[in-house]
């Protein structure tokens, strides 16, 4: 394992709009160079407006966010010309062709035309037969992908996608996610926002949870999972059981359609199954099948939400 | 400076003129032909000459600031309202450009249509009467600082608009009257002494007289005046974007 700087700092980030509105509270953030880093939280949480500051187009109220050990109010320029945005609205400039509006956003960066680069970025997304068309001539899921060529255009090393795949169908989804897997490959950084479970799951190396404004836990996935997961036996049984035996009361056992639900948390060293399987020996239930599940990142982000 | 960065949005600005160029250079042409058939042939040749000047040749200097004015705010402010209303603007603002490379690129494309602008007048006007240009460096001088320092209040303008017909309120509303109150098709000495008074309360006064002192050696007023108001404008419109870059009025909140 390689050792991984801190590409982005973020120390007691505070915004309020207006004056008035807190939308972050004391966000203490960092994001490790070449990661995949996975923001989770409900409408409203604040991600796109902490990803707003990063990017600078929305103002600090107080913190600080140093990005490459250099602070982004003292080094916009530096800064800038690494990030990538692809941010949550669609907006595009109608009438601009695909290619111009991508050659547009590399020269605003700073950077020289480049129309191999180009040519190869608009096919790796699928987007080359559709350079000559305007953008309103093109469908939802295709500005999208205009937006991550956009994004894309001056090169970048950090790279941020709020919702990059809302409104995107699931084999280009899947899609998606194989370039942007190759993409990290490649050393790109990418943080992501989505309201897709499953593309956390399937994407990130760590997971940051956000609501109301603070950071609610920030924790590598597998670890995630494991640290917050329950743990789930369901037993097929041969024959119908009435009511849960007395002797298997401290199991917490729920019963439905001959099927013996058990939940126990994987952290809770206390508990040991065998005790069950013993228990259940003794009882003499028997069962014609076993299934386990780990509950779904999902299921851990609503227990977690809820709870903060 | 990022330069790629100013030439991109330079070159953006441009393109949308040089996509409708027909219709870019059809439109002036066409309109000032029409002041000239108007005001020229139908109610000039009923004017005796102003200052030694046919009624003809004394109005071009007014009409070409008359299309300077309002093209220069109107493409100033189309120009950075159009992304603020898309929100494509987010693009300009994540960019590693400063504001002062941002106002170059819209400011200077804006300027540079209202130049091209005003010659075609002043090449289409020549062809109607005759025009000279006593001080042609004077001439250049004025007519730069005017599309300057007006697409530079488009920009504010585009800026502070929250929707179209903001957009378009100042240049119907306060500078066209106030172009035509200005002295663009009269000379203030026309004028009952009371509304020469009056007349002297309007800035745009200055700049039209300045201009046409360029063409013919004599205005409404002193050239010198016309000059210091002219560099007034210039320098509160720098005054006022400095102050709305600093602030991120409108542009961030
Ligand atoms: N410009 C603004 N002015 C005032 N309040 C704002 C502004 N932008 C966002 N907010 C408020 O800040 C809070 C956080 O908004 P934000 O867009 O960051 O949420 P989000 O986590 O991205 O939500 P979603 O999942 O819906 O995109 C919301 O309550 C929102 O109403
Ligand atoms: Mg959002």
């Amino acid at each position: 394992m390689l050792i991984m700087i801190e590409i982005i700092e973020i120390s007691k980030l505070n915004k309020t709009y207006a004056g008035k509105f807190q939308a972050l509270t004391d966000v203490d953030l960092s994001i490790k160079s070449g990661e995949i880093f996975a923001l989770l939280g409900p409408n409203g949480a604040g991600k796109t407006t902490l990803i707003s500051m990063i990017c600078g187009l929305v103002r600090l109220t107080s913190g600080t966010i140093r990005v490459d050990g250099k602070n982004i109010e003292d080094q916009p320029r530096d800064i800038r010309q690494r990030i990538g945005l692809v941010p949550q609205e669609l907006t595009t400039n109608m009438f601009e062709t695909v290619w111009d509006t991508v050659q547009f956003t590399r020269g605003l960066f700073g950077f020289k035309k480049n129309n191999k680069f180009i040519e190869n970025l608009l096919k790796s997304l699928s987007l080359w037969d559709k350079r000559k068309n305007t953008m309103m001539t093109l469908s939802g899921g295709m500005k999208r992908r205009v937006m991550i060529a956009k994004a894309l255009a001056h090169e970048p090393d950090i790279l941020f996608l709020d919702e990059p795949t809302a409104g995107v169908d699931v084999s280009l989804r899947k899609d998606m996610w194989t370039q942007l897997h190759a993409l990290r490959k490649s050393g790109v950084t990418i943080i992501l926002t989505t309201h897709y479970i499953e593309e956390a799951e399937e994407m990130a190396d760590r997971i940051g949870v956000i609501n109301n404004g603070k950071i609610v836990i920030v924790e590598k996935k597998e670890k995630l999972i494991k640290k917050l997961g329950k743990k789930h036996i369901s037993f097929k049984l041969d024959n119908e059981l009435k009511k849960i035996p007395k002797r298997l009361a401290n199991f917490k056992l729920t019963i439905k359609d001959k099927v013996l639900h058990y939940e126990y948390d994987s952290k809770n060293t206390d508990i040991h199954i065998s005790n069950l399987f013993d228990a259940l020996k003794t009882e003499n239930i028997t069962y014609k099948d076993i299934t386990t599940k780990q509950s779904s990142l999902e299921e851990i982000f609503v227990e977690l939400v809820k709870n903060s | 400076m990022n330069f790629q960065a100013i030439k991109t949005i330079y070159m953006f600005e441009m393109m949308r003129m040089f996509r409708t160029i027909g219709q870019s250079i059809a439109a002036p042409v066409i309109s000032t032909s029409l002041y000239f058939v108007v005001f020229g042939s139908a109610i000039g040749s009923s004017i005796k000459s102003i200052d030694g000047v046919s009624y003809g040749s004394f109005i071009v200097p007014g009409l070409i600031m008359l299309s300077v004015l309002t093209q220069s705010i109107s493409n100033a402010s189309f120009g950075i309202y159009f992304p603020r209303f898309t929100g494509t603007i987010y693009e300009q603002l994540s960019a590693p450009i400063s504001y002062l490379e941002i106002v170059i690129g819209y400011v200077g494309a804006a300027t540079s249509k209202s130049l091209i602008l005003g010659l075609l007048i002043l090449g289409t006007a020549n062809f109607f009467v005759d025009v000279s240009i006593q001080n042609i460096p004077l001439m250049t001088l004025f007519l730069l600082l005017t599309c300057i320092t007006f697409s530079l209040f488009g920009f504010i303008i585009g800026i502070w608009a929250e929707n179209f017909e903001q957009l378009q309120i100042i240049p119907l509303l306060v500078i066209t009257p106030l172009t035509f109150l200005g002295g663009s098709f009269y000379s203030l000495k026309m004028l009952p002494p009371i509304w020469q008074k009056i007349s002297f309360l309007n800035p745009l006064v200055y700049l039209i007289s300045g201009f046409r002192w360029s063409f013919y050696g004599s205005g409404d007023v002193n050239l010198g005046v016309s000059f210091i108001m002219a560099a007034l404008f210039l320098i509160v419109s720098l005054l006022i974007i400095r102050w709305i870059f600093k602030t991120g009025y409108k542009l961030k909140t």
